[in-house]
């Protein structure tokens, strides 16, 4: 996946300014910078979520395999790139109801059993173990950290190329976070990560690169080892060795 | 500067009164042994626990700044230098103490027949020495990469004393043990030039992040 001179804005607002990244296959990307830096926004650009704003607007392209995502069906592109949330956000449904959603819309039931779907995503997403016994129970009757792998699952279950998620573990205790962080570096196998974040720790562990994010620019963009032992850009060492500002 | 900045400052500015204080031993061992001075290596022989006392505390402070802190890039590099460098320094105080003592043994003894020249060997220790602590107080890395130039040149000053300290004892066996302990002194010195080449390898991992150890050829 790569974009190429990515110009966003919010109305009159410019977020983003001409960000050119390839995202490696099979590998995770991390996003660090500041709150405001357009991490975030850059992520959401990225299946496309940020058109569910009014008044934005894009400029420049992001392919995946080759393909200008910004000219193809975008509910095609969100089941190819699929999204994980800051806060858990299950559906109001069961377990097994979460899961089965997306296949369901997008006709992949098909010579496929509902059940077997459920069970291959929840065992991808290091869930199935602890929910296996209450499939048919709300999922808000379980754990913030369940809940939040269950979104992983959710997302799985339609076998996107892409896996983006945006702080997924800034509202989990370090018991969840290093389970999702286990589960991420197993996933890479099976699909591209790019995860925002603004633990650094994190980014460090999990990322097999990191872009560093200031005022709506990629300052820098490295393999994770470099950014942060050596970074390239004064900026970057400023933010990771917490003397920004 | 912030809290966390004054404590890696702290770290810095003991590295560096350290390397001061183990600079003035070695300086003062080769004296006592040139000017046969008692005085020096006495005081060689008296310094040697506060440098002992330093490597402790820049130990204690790293261990702290890697708990707290989890430093990353020039402060990971810092840290990561500071131990290592701290041990050179401790070990490069012990080899000052050890010419103190071989010193003063001499001392005791009738001079040698003929007079061993230390003056070039001592004088590109201690120029290795002092040049791989400013290049640490500059970060430096140019600087430090001609401190590992120097090496081969004290590995020739050695070889050179050590073939005449050879002769001499062929010729006249009563020299014998007071020879060796010039050997032995040589060989020191010798070794406190290649603890001052692994600090000049540190400072340029801290300056650059570059690892240049065991490849001195190539950054020459």
């Amino acid at each position: 996946m790569r974009a190429t001179g990515v110009n966003f804005y919010y109305g009159k607002f410019k977020a983003l300014h001409d960000v050119s990244i390839e995202f490696a296959t099979n590998k995770v990307t991390a996003l660090i910078g500041p709150s405001g830096c357009g991490k975030s926004t850059f992520l959401r650009n990225l299946n496309r979520i940020n058109e569910t704003l009014r008044e934005t607007r894009i400029e420049g392209e992001i392919t995946l395999d080759g393909e200008n995502i910004l000219a193809k069906d975008v509910t095609e592109i969100r089941r190819r790139i699929g999204m994980v949330f800051q806060r858990p956000n299950p559906f109001p449904k069961s377990i097994f109801d979460n899961i089965i959603y997306g296949p369901r819309i997008n006709g992949m039931l098909k010579g496929t059993s509902a059940a077997e779907i459920v069970e291959k995503s929840l065992r991808r997403a290091a869930l199935w173990d602890e929910v296996k016994d209450k499939l048919n129970e709300s999922a808000y009757a379980i754990s913030g950290g369940q809940q939040q792998r269950l979104c992983i699952a959710r997302a799985l279950a339609v076998d996107p190329e892409v896996l983006l998620l945006d702080e997924p573990c800034s509202a989990l205790d370090p018991i969840a976070t290093a389970k999702i962080e286990d589960l991420l570096v197993g996933l890479k196998h099976q699909c591209t990560i790019v995860i925002v974040t603004h633990n650094m720790q994190q980014a460090a562990r999990v990322a097999d690169t990191t872009g560093f994010f200031l005022l709506g620019k990629l300052i820098e963009h490295d393999k994770t080892d470099i950014i942060f032992k050596n970074p390239s850009k004064k900026e970057t060492e400023d933010y990771i060795t917490g003397r920004f500002g | 500067m912030r809290p966390f900045e004054e404590e890696f400052q702290s770290l810095n500015d003991t590295l560096q009164e350290m390397g001061a204080l183990v600079a003035h031993s070695i300086q003062r061992s080769v004296l006592s042994l040139v000017e046969k001075n008692e005085d020096y290596a006495h005081q060689v022989i008296r310094d040697e626990s506060r440098v002992d006392q330093m490597e402790i505390q820049i130990d204690d402070t790293v261990t702290s700044l890697i708990v707290r802190e989890q430093p990353v890039a020039r402060d990971m590099r810092l840290v990561v230098s500071a131990i290592k460098i701290s041990t050179d320094l401790e070990r490069m105080g012990d080899l000052a103490v050890h010419i103190a003592e071989r010193s003063l043994s001499l001392m005791a003894q009738p001079q040698l027949p003929e007079t061993v020249n230390f003056g070039e060997i001592a004088n590109l220790v201690e120029s290795m020495v002092l040049g791989s602590l400013e290049s640490f107080v500059k970060r430096d890395a140019q600087m430090a990469r001609s401190i590992l130039e120097s090496d081969n040149a004290v590995d020739k000053a050695r070889n050179t004393i050590q073939r005449q300290l050879t002769d001499l004892m062929q010729r006249d066996t009563t020299t014998i043990s007071r020879a060796l302990d010039y050997l032995i002194i040589t060989r020191k010195l010798e070794r406190i030039g290649d603890h001052a080449t692994n600090i000049a390898e540190d400072v340029i991992f801290l300056a650059q992040g570059v690892d240049v150890r065991h490849r001195v050829a190539e950054v020459a």
